[in-house]
This record gives C-alpha cells, structure tokens and sequence, in this order.
C-alpha cells in the first residue's frame, strides 16, 4: 500500500530522502538542522495556507511556544529530548485550540490580523513572565539529552532529530491526502458549497489550525533543542512573517515549495551573517518581492506548473495545485451567497 | 395548511434599507412539487437562502416539520435534510464529478474526519456516485475536472449534489437556465422521478416546465407574494398575468 503510494513520485521523493541525508555534510550541520525545522514549519503553515485558504500570521506562538516548552521541559525534567519536543508540540496543539476557536470564522485579511494579535499576547507574555522564560534573554542552557549518548555534535543531532522531522512532513502529507484534507481543499476552494453539502466549515478549519500549529510545535522544539535555548523571537511577529515568507516563495499548496523556501532563505540569511551584512531584511524582502513578482505561483509551483502545461497533462489529486488568486480562497462571503440576478 | 413540511412565516430580508424580501408566508406541503416564480429581482433566490441558512432573515421564522430552522447554519440546514441547488453554478473546478458525489455521500458519515487515512478511502462511496451520475446523464464524464464541463453537464452536477444527500426537502434554483430544449426535458423527468418520497421547492422561469411539474405555484413580486395556488389558477390570476407570466410566455 504504502510503497506503491511512495512509488507514484518516487523521483522527488528519493532525491529529497536523499538530500535530507547527505545535507550536514554539504553544510554546516547547524545551519542544516535549522533548514529541516524551517522546511517543517514552512510545510505545517502550508497546510492551512495552501490547502484551507487560511493565511495565519500569528504561527510564531506556535513554532515559539514549541520551543520554549521544550526546552522547559528538557531543562526542568531532564527527560530525552524526543519527550520534550512532542511536550512542546502537545503545547502548540492546546494553544490553537482557543485561537483557532476565537478566529478560524474570520475571513480574509480579518484571520490574519487576529492570528497576528493573538501571537502579540503570547510574546507579550513570554517577555514579562521573565522568571520562567528568561524574557529578552530567552530561555538558556537547553539540554539535549538522549539517554546518556553525546549529542553536543550538531552532527549528530541532525541525524538523531531527522525521525522527527521526517515524521512531521509524513503527517502533513498525509493530511493533504486524506478525506479530511479533500475537505479542506473543498472548502479552499469554495466555501458555499462545502456547507450546502453539510460540512460544519469552521469545525474543520478548526481542526487544520490545531493540527497546523501541532506540527509547527514540533518544529520549534526542535530548533529549540538544537541551539541549546529559546530565544524571544521565536514568539515575534517576524517570525511568523519569515514562514509566510517562505511558503510565498516556494509556492503556496505545493508543500515542496515550502521547503524550498525554507532552504532559500535560511541560506541566504546565513550567509549575509556570515559576511557580517547589515541589513538582511532588506536584502531577503527585496528578494522576496522580485520573486514573488516574476513567479506569481512562487518558484515550486512555477516550475510545476511550466511542466505542466509542456507536458498537457492533468497533475496527480485535485488539491495539488495551488489556489487561484487569493489566500482566502473562499470565493463568496456567506452574505449574498448566490448572486443577485 | 396542514401537513406543510417547510413553513415560513412573515420572513423579510433587509439589505441596507433595501426589503429584497418583504413578510413572506410560504407552506409547502409534504410531498409535493412547489413552483416558485416571479421576475429578476423579485426575491426567488434570496428567499432560497434564507430557507438554506446562507442569509440570516431580518425577521420571521422557517420551520422544518418539528424543527426551528431560523438561524441555523446552512450545514445544519443541509443535515436536517434541506439541500439545495445554486443558480449560478457552485462547484469545486478541480475536482471531478465523481469526486464531488462521494464527497457529498460522505458529508453525514464522519470518514471526512480522519486525517490519518488515505483519501482513496472516500472509494467506498463511488459505486453509489456512479448511480448518481448515471441518473442525471453525467457516468460519461465523471472523470475530467468539473471546471472543464459543458454548462449543461454542471448543471446536473448541481443536481446529482443535491440528490446524493438524499434529502427530504429538495431546493432547485432554476435547474433549466441556459438549457437546450433536450437537456429541459431530461431535467423534468428526472425531477418527476426524485419527487417520490420527498417536496421539492423549485425556482422556474420555463411555464411549461411548471406546468407539467408543479402542485402549486407561488408568485413572487418585489419581494411579496403576490399570488398563491394551483397551476391552472395562476395561470388565469389578471395580477400575475401582468405582473409576470404574460412576459414570461413572450420570453419562452
Ligand atoms: N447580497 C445582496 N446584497 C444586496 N442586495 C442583494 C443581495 N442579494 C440580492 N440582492 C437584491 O435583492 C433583490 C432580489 O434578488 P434575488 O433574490 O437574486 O432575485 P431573483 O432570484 O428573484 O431574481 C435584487 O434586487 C438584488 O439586487
Ligand atoms: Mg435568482
């Protein structure tokens, strides 16, 4: 069953198991872990982004709330590192549950700024609750204990956290292609119909929040673990907005193209701190917006969509092609449904 | 009128100042075909979604046998067995027919909540998605993206959406527009043929279609109901005629 699902791309798949592989020996292995937490995050933020027509702009709680209950746990408990990051993904996950609760019912723009105004509070609170968290100074002396092995070696603890992330990117592909994620898509793509078809729309997108921030949880604690501390920004605004940045680019409701994001621009800023550039921001927005302007579907879905069209044939599911247009890919607000004639 | 299964009582829509529907009374009897006529603009559609939940009334109430269903949530509307059917044609363009009726069959069921499962399980429907699709005409193409169908070959998809709900109360908005005299006739009988067990409430410009359909016509004016009966009395109801049917029947 599995292997022949496997077997239906097995290209990409093998060259990315491959390079998931061989990449902290290509680079820095830091740098590495950093690029697999990313790509995770960036795939999670997908899922409701490109596949629920959810644009979140308030993800860092959950990628930073990961993290910092993660490293909570490994440093006030001692457990195995494995324990502490599903600690911190369980957090994520009970976190959306109100958030998700308060505004999954918003549309369009009005989602985003209450995802974003949510994830402010939980900043907020991170910082003055200085003496848990460590406030501007995050949380330091993050352990990676593994019972008893040495994990000191970001080489190593690549290879050991890989499962996990591995994991995390089955779920969410799994997700995608399950009845509930035909849903998702369903109401993506056309919000009316789904209810007139019975589904309770918001129940789901519920859901996809919950299960969204779950798997940007896990992501979080383990970059947590991986740099031995929870820093502040982690829960900033930023840091949401550089996720988005990174399915944006890659292309949104491919899932690879999150990844790619990721790569990018985790590169890119590692590289402009290694030549002790000034303003990255700048450099990576300008970037940004270049592409985004010259590859509307962001660099994965163009390449896709160029093969596409070469080739004249209909992809693989329905939902693997990005929305046309708008985060929000409810085309008719529930007022006025049905159009006046 | 006893033994209506869909009652509306005093129901007006408000959008802005604007009555688009103005203290509507409407009883559908159990069982029966409904006709709902009236001009462009007289109210037909968003009388539809204040009945489907789609649109909150600014007053009255809508009752569904023992239940209340003003204000609910067009889902619940649809669970407790009214299903509709869009004027403007409402589909998922990626998705093909097939795809569409399993997801339809598979809405009261609970499989649409496992995440953990493989979409093929939604297979388990398709046997009955084909029978549906059969029914409307449509087994042919139950394959290519629903973006891609002929208007005609959409508009029973719409259809065979409403049908796979098996519902008691069967809401159609315009299910002939745009349609070729062939595709018209086909749509009739099929209506005939679903009628049984259940009402059905359609919207209907085609007189024709009425006639041979409906138990009883409702029109609708400037969002009022501006006459109430039978076919054959409607026809003859001096008000309607101006109001309506004689610019109708020069339309058609
Ligand atoms: N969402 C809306 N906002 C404002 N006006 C609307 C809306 N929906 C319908 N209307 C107005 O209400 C009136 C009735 O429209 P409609 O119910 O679509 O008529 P019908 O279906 O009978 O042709 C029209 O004048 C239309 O412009
Ligand atoms: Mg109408």
């Amino acid at each position: 069953m599995i292997l022949s699902r496997l077997a239906a791309r097995p290209i990409l798949l093998v060259a990315g198991l491959f390079l998931a592989l061989v990449l902290p020996w290509m680079i820095y292995p830091p740098v590495a872990m950093d690029i697999a937490c990313w790509a995770l995050f960036a795939c999670a933020l997908d899922l409701l982004l490109g596949f629920t027509g959810l644009l979140s702009f308030g993800h860092a709680a959950f990628w930073g709330g990961g993290a910092y209950v993660a490293g909570l746990v490994a440093v006030h408990s001692g457990l195995p590192f494995p324990v502490a990051v599903l600690a911190g993904a369980a957090f994520a996950a009970v976190l959306a549950v109100p958030i998700g609760y308060l505004s999954v019912r918003l549309r369009g723009i009005y989602f985003a700024m209450v995802t974003l105004a949510f994830a402010q509070m939980v900043y907020f609170l991170v910082n003055q609750w200085r003496d848990l968290t460590g406030g501007e100074n995050g949380l330091q002396g993050v352990p990676r204990e593994l019972f008893g092995l040495d994990l000191s070696d970001s080489f190593v603890y690549y290879y050991v956290a890989l499962p996990l992330v591995l994991a995390g990117f089955v779920a969410v592909w799994r997700i995608v292609r399950s009845p509930f994620g035909r849903v998702l898509m369903s109401i993506r793509d056309n919000t009316a119909r789904a209810q007139a078809l019975g589904y309770p729309v918001d129940r789901y997108k519920l859901l996809a929040f919950v299960l969204s921030a779950c798997l940007s949880g896990l992501a979080g604690g383990l970059f947590a673990i991986g740099h031995g501390f929870a820093s502040l920004e982690s829960v900033y605004w930023t840091t949401s907005g550089q996720a988005v940045m990174m399915v944006v680019l890659g292309g949104i409701g491919t899932l690879w193209g999150g990844v790619l994001g990721a790569a990018l621009v985790v590169e890119l800023n590692d590289y402009l701190v290694t030549a002790g550039f000034e303003g990255i921001g700048i450099v990576t927005g300008t970037i940004f917006v270049l592409i985004v302007l010259v590859f509307r579907r962001g660099i994965w879905g163009t390449a896709r969509h160029l093969l596409e069209t070469r080739s004249g044939g209909r992809g693989a599911s329905p939902g693997d092609r990005p929305p046309g247009g708008a985060p929000d890919g409810s085309p008719a607000p529930t007022e006025g449904v049905g159009s006046p004639v | 009128m006893d033994g209506a299964v869909l009652r509306a009582q005093g129901l007006a829509k408000e959008f802005r100042g604007f009555r688009a529907v103005d203290g509507v009374d409407l009883a559908v009897a159990e069982g029966s075909v409904h006709a709902l006529v009236g001009p462009n603009g007289a109210g037909k559609t968003t009388l539809f979604n204040l009945l489907t939940g789609f649109l909150k009334p600014s007053a009255g109430s809508i009752r569904l046998g023992e239940h209340d269903l003003t204000g609910r949530r067009p889902e619940h509307v649809a669970r407790l067995g009214v299903a509709r059917s869009f004027q403007i044609t409402s589909l998922f363009p990626q998705m093909t027919p097939r795809e569409h009726v399993e997801l339809a069959l598979a809405s009261p069921t609970g499989l649409t909540w496992r995440f953990w499962r493989s979409h093929r399980t939604l297979d388990r429907h398709a046997a009955r998605a084909m029978e549906l699709l059969d029914q409307v005409g449509l087994a042919a193409h139950a394959a290519i993206p629903a973006g891609t169908l002929a208007y005609g070959h959409k508009r029973a998809l719409e259809l065979a959406l409403a049908l796979a709900l098996d519902p008691r109360v069967l809401l159609l908005d315009e299910p002939t527009a745009g349609m070729g005299v062939e595709d018209v006739e086909r749509t009739v009988e099929l209506v005939r043929k679903v009628r049984a067990g259940r009402t059905v409430v359609m919207v209907e410009h085609n007189m024709t279609v009425v006639a041979s359909l409906a138990d009883r016509v409702t029109v609708l004016q400037s969002g009022r109901v501006l006459a109430e009966g039978p076919y054959a009395e409607i026809r003859h109801d001096p008000r309607v005629i101006s109001a309506y049917l004689g610019d109708a029947d020069a339309v058609h």
